[in-house]
């Protein structure tokens, strides 16, 4: 626990991602490169559902990272009210955006490939309608943080909605489900093993590795771009405050 | 302790009484949704049959929401707010009995009046009175969701429209069940009961929930 507390020094996490995020980089281009090449020219097509099940491998990660992403913000939000860290909130900050981008693309390629499979771009059924819930949940949250001026009053009030979110989210999936399903069940992550064919399991695997390091790239280069931001903030305000003293002693 | 929770919840139901502009406002509002539905849907008695207790519970969503984010402004602004978070009246309660004050405004007068709104919209007599249990287990959900939402805009110029913003994905298993519990009753496929009680449940919940947060959110404007 003590070292993950002194790698949430923005100083240190600075150098830390400069070393780590060319090798983040380079490994998510080249899972994306082989995750690719394998879900469109060597995994077959599938019997039912044809060409269209390609659509599955960029459908799939996006929604699991919409996820993933709201449970990162959700635990930097318990760091934020906490400890009262900043990274937590340049953490949370930079992850709302990319969460709800996954939000969105899932939301899209999933009507795309509803269109030729159910004949039809949007149909309320559960899971469908708990991701666009998310992707509301997130757009309220930015709308949130954009709302309020000074980044620490956001930062907190942006961590109480996120955990009042986060514990809603069983709550809305639950009363989704038993409102309305059409959707197919998980397939992958089941107790009783994957019901996927492996010639398309692996392709939607090193995908989801791909995905998820090209998506932790992003957020530590948004990361990085909020520290930045905040520090000009702070060092605008201190010349403003060094000028003030300035003009001060001048009219002595 | 007793007394400064009763303090607090009569001097927020006098002000409610006196000053205006809450819950009667509310109802007036709510009134008017329910008409204009007609006007766009066309006035197909049996349509409007079918969905009113739809129509009656966005109604009353939208009719709480609409005057939410005054809830602890007015309290931030004359620092009425500054007495409660010293008080030794934990400021969860004191956010509890501002809940209550605001549901005993708004919520239970929209669940009364539901009735005479059902008439607008045909519904049937017996589904009238699950409308009204339904509405009046649910609409305290809707204030304590909401009372979080406008705790954490309390000190916001422009909060007037982030807060229906904020409130509304996370009101969704409330309409769900709520409007699940009339149709229940008008001779769906489950016994009428369920929906109501987890409709209890998911306010009881919000209560808790709601009131813990929104006192933490006017802990953090300090």
């Amino acid at each position: 626990m003590a070292s993950l507390i002194e790698l949430a020094n923005p100083a240190r996490f600075m150098r830390l991602s400069n070393v780590l995020l060319p090798w983040v980089a380079g490994i998510a281009v080249l899972l994306l490169l082989v995750g690719f090449y394998l879900a469109w020219f060597v995994a077959p097509a599938d019997y039912q559902q044809g060409e269209t099940i390609r659509i599955m491998y960029l459908h799939v990660p996006a929604a699991w990272l919409a996820m993933m992403f709201y449970s990162m913000m959700a635990c930097s939000a318990l760091g934020v009210l906490i400890w009262r860290h900043p990274l937590a909130d340049v953490a949370q900050q930079a992850a709302a955006p990319i969460g709800a981008a996954f939000a969105l693309i899932c939301l899209l390629t999933g009507s795309f490939w509803g269109k030729p499979m159910w004949g039809t771009y949007w149909v309320w059924d559960a899971r469908l309608t708990s991701m666009l819930v998310l992707f509301l949940l997130y757009l309220g949250v930015i709308a949130l943080r954009r709302a309020i001026d000074e980044p620490s009053r956001a930062g907190r009030a942006v961590a109480i909605l996120t955990l009042v979110g986060s514990v809603n989210i069983p709550i809305i999936k639950f009363s989704v489900d038993w409102w309305s399903t059409l959707h197919q069940p998980a397939s992958v992550l089941r107790l009783s093993g994957p019901t996927i064919h492996t010639s398309m399991l692996w392709p939607l695997l090193i995908l989801a590795v791909g995905f998820t390091l090209a998506a932790l790239w992003l957020h530590a280069v948004a990361m990085q771009a909020e520290l930045l931001r905040r520090r000009v903030r702070t060092l605008k305000i201190l010349e403003a405050e060094r000028l003030d003293r300035l003009s001060l002693q001048a009219a002595e | 302790m007793r007394r400064a929770f009763f303090a607090v919840l009569r001097r927020d139901l006098a002000l409610a009484a006196r000053a205006g502009g809450g819950g009667e406002l509310a109802l007036v509002f709510f009134l008017t949704m329910v008409v204009l539905v007609p006007f766009a849907l066309g006035p197909d008695l049996n349509l409007l049959s079918r969905i009113g207790p739809a129509i009656l519970w966005l109604g009353a969503l939208l009719s709480t929401l609409i005057g939410l984010d005054r809830l602890f402004q007015a309290d931030e602004e004359d620092g009425s707010l500054e007495l409660m978070r010293a008080s030794p009246l934990p400021l969860e309660l004191s956010v509890f009995a501002k809940g209550l004050a605001h549901w005993l405004t708004t919520g239970l007068p929209l669940a009364l009046a539901a009735p005479l709104l059902g008439l607008l919209v045909a519904l049937p007599a017996e589904a009238i009175l699950p409308l009204v249990a339904s509405l009046i287990v649910g609409t305290p959900a809707l204030s304590f969701i909401g009372a979080s939402a406008a705790a954490l805009t309390a000190s916001l110029r422009r909060g007037g429209l982030i807060l229906p913003v904020i409130v509304a994905p996370l009101t969704v298993p409330v309409l769900i069940f709520g409007v699940s519990a009339v149709d229940a009753a008008r001779g769906g496929p489950l016994p009428a009961g369920t929906p109501l009680l987890i409709l209890g449940a998911i306010t009881l919940s919000a209560i808790v929930v709601g009131s813990i947060a929104a006192a933490a959110a006017l802990r953090q404007s300090e």
